[in-house]
């Protein structure tokens, strides 16, 4: 029984089409932000075993068949890690939070003042060490191809292997770019991503524990048994070669923290600080997991596999050679699984390293940043990630191809942790050492790099392929203590441990002896404040208490900063939410946090800090936080340049305001005009009343006629007096709307008669014409209030009207639901500069003094204006022409 | 033989009070009511005083005071200004053009007879 070619690339068709399935429906979900099961710790965790690649999956029983348990090195150093430096971790996420740190290249770059130099340095360090890494994942699935192929007569040369490698790059490629740059969200976080490597990471775990838990209890004959045949075998020997197992452990831990890939899970998609308290002890125990079967795997396999097998590939061959092709199935999905969620994440990484820090970069300065203004940097961005993840597999492939498969695969995984661990002084100093400084990270990185590729790198090629054979035996031009082995005289020493002495001896000490010696720049030393005190800069940790006095003051800082309307919409946010009214919320520690991140957005976190410190009196602003006020001058220029476009939108409100002013202005003239009308009118009859009531009060010689009409004249005074107060009043009530209308229903004759009789016109010689038949309209208004208009009218028209026959006809109609009441006498009328300003309050149009105080129409107005109608000055009638129009009454308009 | 008084006013009341006052007094007192010819009136009748108020129909009492004063023949005529609107502005108003005294009103009938008294010698 043979496991047939075409089913494997059917199952791992159907398999990677399962992978695109679950980032589509995780990237889905989060987009619906019904993720909430894709920010669990579990996911976390399981997210963290990319730590364990096709390396682990086959090369660990590899390397238990060579070198017995020193495979557990690589598992102890991110063990040890995970227990023991858990509040380390914590720091680490809680910076790539707070500074959104988006890799590893950009976290070193940040901390030390946002050097490009060392971003691109570190992007380069990170690519050099990290393709061949990819490469040996390739390689580990076009093996695994290769041994199922080899059991399979039917299968294809294997030659097509090669193409299996240039197929599985591509489909990496592809997955990656879809679902790595889906988005350019400013937390760098992949759902999709990061669901897809938690799913793989069940999967190689249950292969390997499958094929375990068969090679014990299948082959083995049991636990017993098998932990027998692994003391009898010489590899259960300890052989313990003390500075190898230290050695190891340390680049394992070190990689742990560094590794583009690892720093991508652990911090920048990290969705919780508190999910590190899950995976503390969670991930150890995934790895032991995952290590368990190693050892018996390896004893059983040397065992039972012929001479000579490739004991990298027992968690394939052996399954394969008892029959087992559904395990063996497994199994190769495993080391499927593993391969791809490395090379997936690990590209995502290095793209965005790349593209952050060097595409971008070359981009704006050859473009001049023009398009920065016009804003399509988006699609610049996503495209050269795009093109990034694309030349990263490339790049990997390219190694493949030109490496030839042919070192062991450990060794090279070895190699490229210690590459990645010259990271480690640069990243441990900058968020523990206020001290480190760019210029030190620069000589310790250089140092490491250069030690690294000498003592190890450029030898791993093989001898003679790079490096010749003399210059390994006897250094280049024969100076001996320059051989790769052997630097400074070091020799003996296994070359892996050797070159981790000498890279980090002068990778650490470069960088403490040039921090030390140099001085930091103002944005180092304030990110450096940042990043060592993240915990009190991001406040989570610093308890503030106040009262609401200081609240008020806050807000006073915050209206500085922000802006009236943001901070207020701030604070009365907050109040609510505090269940408080108005504008002043508690100074809760909560509160005081989030205010701190507001503000910093303009300021600077430090800034933000010191402020509100300084208002919450927390201690006095310490000499650092002071630095560091000092130190954002930097970002304050760019603050400025906020503010110039707000000194924009302050002249256009001051051009609105001092619109809103001449109005203002405009209305207080008119205000003053009135109210020198109504003295002028209040005055004048007061004037008549006491000069009469003095005249009377000192008697003399006045008859009694005299006495009488002198008395009559304060009479009349006074009811002018009434009159006019009473109109003042009526027109305040009407123009404020604060006038009840009291509707009913009645007929026009019947308003227009009273009205003709409360003025007593009939009695006078003003003769009023009237058609009664035209009146006889229903009307549903105020009627008392119309009333008070006609009786305006008509006492006018007695008034004024100076034919010398006064007669005044009133006509009506109606008009497109409208009713028309025209008054019109036959006296000279209105003349046409006055028509405008007769209904404005005061008006008098004739000389003569008719009593009134020229309030008369304009109470009209307002009344007509109360009644949904109008009046109107109806020009070219021959005398004054009043038109006062209302709408009809439903019922009569339907008759 | 009694001095002669020329009331500028538009209010028939106000006009017959002060008539009463001034011609118990012994004064002499002609009246007009409308600002428009108001000059040729007081041209015509050559007061010895002139009371005047601010609000007239046809021209304003501070319009005519201007007249006055630029009228050689009556630049030194005394004047004595009455308004019902009495704000600071408009006696700073009457001051500057050059009237004589300028009183408010409701005004009591013994300060306008003063005010006369004071502003004619006799």
């Amino acid at each position: 029984m043979t496991a047939s070619m075409n089913l494997l690339v059917a199952v791992c068709l159907g398999y990677v089409a399962l992978l695109f399935l679950v980032a589509f429906v995780a990237e889905r979900a989060a987009l619906r932000g019904r993720g909430g099961w894709l920010r669990s710790p579990v996911v976390y965790t399981l997210s963290l075993s990319i730590y364990c690649t096709a390396w682990t999956f086959y090369g660990a029983v590899g390397y238990a068949a060579r070198s017995g348990l020193e495979y557990l090195t690589i598992y102890l150093g991110p063990t040890l890690v995970m227990i023991g430096w858990w509040w380390g971790l914590r720091k680490l996420v809680r910076i790539g939070r707070t500074q959104r740190v988006t890799s590893v290249a950009d976290l070193i770059s940040s901390r030390y003042g946002k050097s490009t130099l060392l971003a691109v340095f570190v992007t380069l360090i990170a690519v050099i060490g990290t393709t061949p890494y990819i490469a040996l994942q390739l390689q580990s699935v076009t093996a695994s191809f290769a041994s199922i192929a080899q059991a399979d007569p039917n299968a294809a040369s294997l030659d097509d292997n090669r193409n299996i490698a240039l197929w599985v790059a591509a489909g990496l490629a592809l997955f990656t770019i879809l679902f790595g740059t889906r988005n350019l969200d400013a937390n760098e976080r992949h759902h999709g991503v990061v669901m897809a490597i938690a799913v793989e990471a069940v999967v190689k775990l249950a292969a390997l524990m499958a094929v375990g838990v068969f090679v014990v209890w299948g082959l083995g004959g049991g636990l017993g048994e098998t932990l027998a045949r692994i003391d009898a075998s010489a590899r259960g020997q300890w052989q313990v070669d003390g500075a190898r197992w230290a050695g190891l452990t340390f680049l394992a831990a070190a990689a742990f923290l560094t590794l583009p890939r690892m720093f991508q899970v652990l911090v920048v998609e990290n969705e919780d600080e508190g999910h590190l308290r899950t995976a503390s002890w969670a991930f150890p125990l995934y790895l032991m997991l995952i290590s368990l079967f190693v050892v018996p795997i390896a004893v059983v396999g040397l065992e039972i596999m012929p001479a000579g097998s490739n004991p990298d590939q027992f968690v394939l061959t052996v399954p394969l050679s008892q029959g087992q092709n559904t395990l063996a199935m497994l199994s190769f999905l495993g080391g499927f699984s593993s391969a791809t969620s490395m090379v997936i994440v690990a590209s995502i990484a290095l793209a965005t390293m790349v593209s952050n820090h060097i595409v971008m970069p070359i981009w704006l300065r050859l473009t001049g940043g023009g398009a920065v203004i016009s804003g399509d940097v988006r699609h610049v961005v996503i495209l050269s990630r795009r093109v990034s993840i694309a030349a990263v597999l490339g790049f990997g492939y390219l190694y493949y191809r030109l490496s030839g498969g042919g070192a062991a695969l450990a060794a090279i995984g070895l190699i490229s942790f210690a590459g990645v661990a010259q990271f480690l002084p640069a990243l441990l100093g900058g968020i523990l050492w206020r001290g480190a400084t760019r210029t030190g990270a620069l000589v310790g990185l250089s140092l490491g790099f250069v030690l690294w590729v000498w003592c190890l790198l450029l030898p791993s090629f093989g001898t003679g392929v790079v490096i010749s054979e003399s210059v390994m035996a006897a250094g280049p031009w024969g100076i001996g203590w320059l051989r790769p082995y052997a630097l400074f005289g070091l020799s003996g020493v296994d070359p892996l441990v050797h070159a981790i002495v000498w890279t980090m001896l002068f990778n650490a000490g470069g960088f403490t002896l040039a921090s030390l010696i140099s001085f930091p720049t103002p944005l180092e030393r304030l990110q450096g404040a940042q990043f060592v005190n993240v915990f009190q800069h991001s406040g989570r940790t610093q308890n503030w208490a106040g009262d609401t006095a200081q609240s008020e003051d806050l807000m006073v800082m915050a209206q500085r900063i922000l802006g009236p309307a943001q901070s207020q919409a701030l604070f009365q946010e907050e109040a609510r939410r505090q269940g408080l009214v108005g504008y002043l919320p508690e100074p809760s520690p909560d509160f005081l946090a989030r205010l701190e991140r507001e503000l910093s957005g303009s300021v600077g976190a430090a800034t933000a800090h010191a402020m509100v410190g300084q208002i919450m009196g927390a201690a006095t602003v310490s000499v650092d936080d002071l630095l560091a006020v000092a130190d954002e001058t930097a970002q304050m220029m760019e603050y400025s340049s906020q503010l110039e476009a707000k000194s924009e939108e302050l002249t256009r409100t001051a051009r609105q305001l001092r619109a809103a002013n001449e109005k203002l202005t405009q209305l207080s003239v008119q205000k003053d005009a009135f109210l020198s009308q109504i003295s002028h009118e209040l005055r004048t009859p007061m004037t008549s009343i006491r000069a009469f009531s003095e005249i009377l009060r000192d008697g003399g010689a006045l008859d009694a006629e005299t006495r009488a009409k002198y008395a009559d004249i304060i009479h009349g005074e006074a009811i002018r007096l009434t009159r006019l107060l009473d109109d003042l009043l009526d027109l305040s009530v009407l123009e404020n709307g604060q006038v009840n209308l009291n509707l009913r229903t009645g007929v026009l004759a019947e308003v227009i008669d009273h009205a003709v009789a409360a003025t007593g016109v009939e009695n006078g010689p003003l003769r009023l014409v009237r058609d009664r038949q035209a009146e006889e309209v229903m009307l549903e208004t105020d009627l008392d209030r119309l009333a008070q208009v006609f009786i305006n009218l008509i006492a006018n028209a007695r008034k004024y009207c100076d034919a010398a026959a006064p007669r005044l006809t009133v006509s009506v109609q109606v008009r497109n639901g409208r009713l028309m009441i025209d008054f019109v006498d036959n006296g000279t009328g209105i003349p046409r500069a006055a028509q405008a300003l007769v209904f404005e309050k005061f008006s008098r149009v004739s000389d003569q003094n008719a009593g009134g105080a020229g309030l008369g129409l304009a109470i009209c107005r307002e009344i007509m204006a109360r009644l949904d109608g109008s009046i109107t000055y109806l020009p070219g009638q021959g005398g004054a022409a009043f038109r006062v129009t209302l709408p009809v009454a439903q019922r009569v308009a339907a008759q | 033989m009694g001095k002669h008084v020329l009331v500028i006013e538009d209010e028939p009341n106000i006009i017959e009070a002060i008539s009463f006052i001034l011609s118990r007094d012994g004064w002499q007192v002609d009246t007009h009511s409308n600002g428009g010819d108001a000059m040729d009136t007081v041209l015509s009748k050559r007061p010895d005083l002139v009371i005047l108020d601010v609000m007239l129909p046809g021209r304003s009492g501070y319009d005519i005071l201007t007249d006055l004063r630029n009228h050689h023949e009556t630049a030194a005529l005394p004047v004595l200004m009455l308004t019902a609107r009495g704000q600071n502005k408009d006696r700073d108003m009457a001051e500057r053009l050059g009237a004589n005294r300028f009183m408010t009103k409701p005004f009591s009938n013994a300060d306008v007879l003063d005010a006369v008294r004071d502003l004619v010698p006799q």
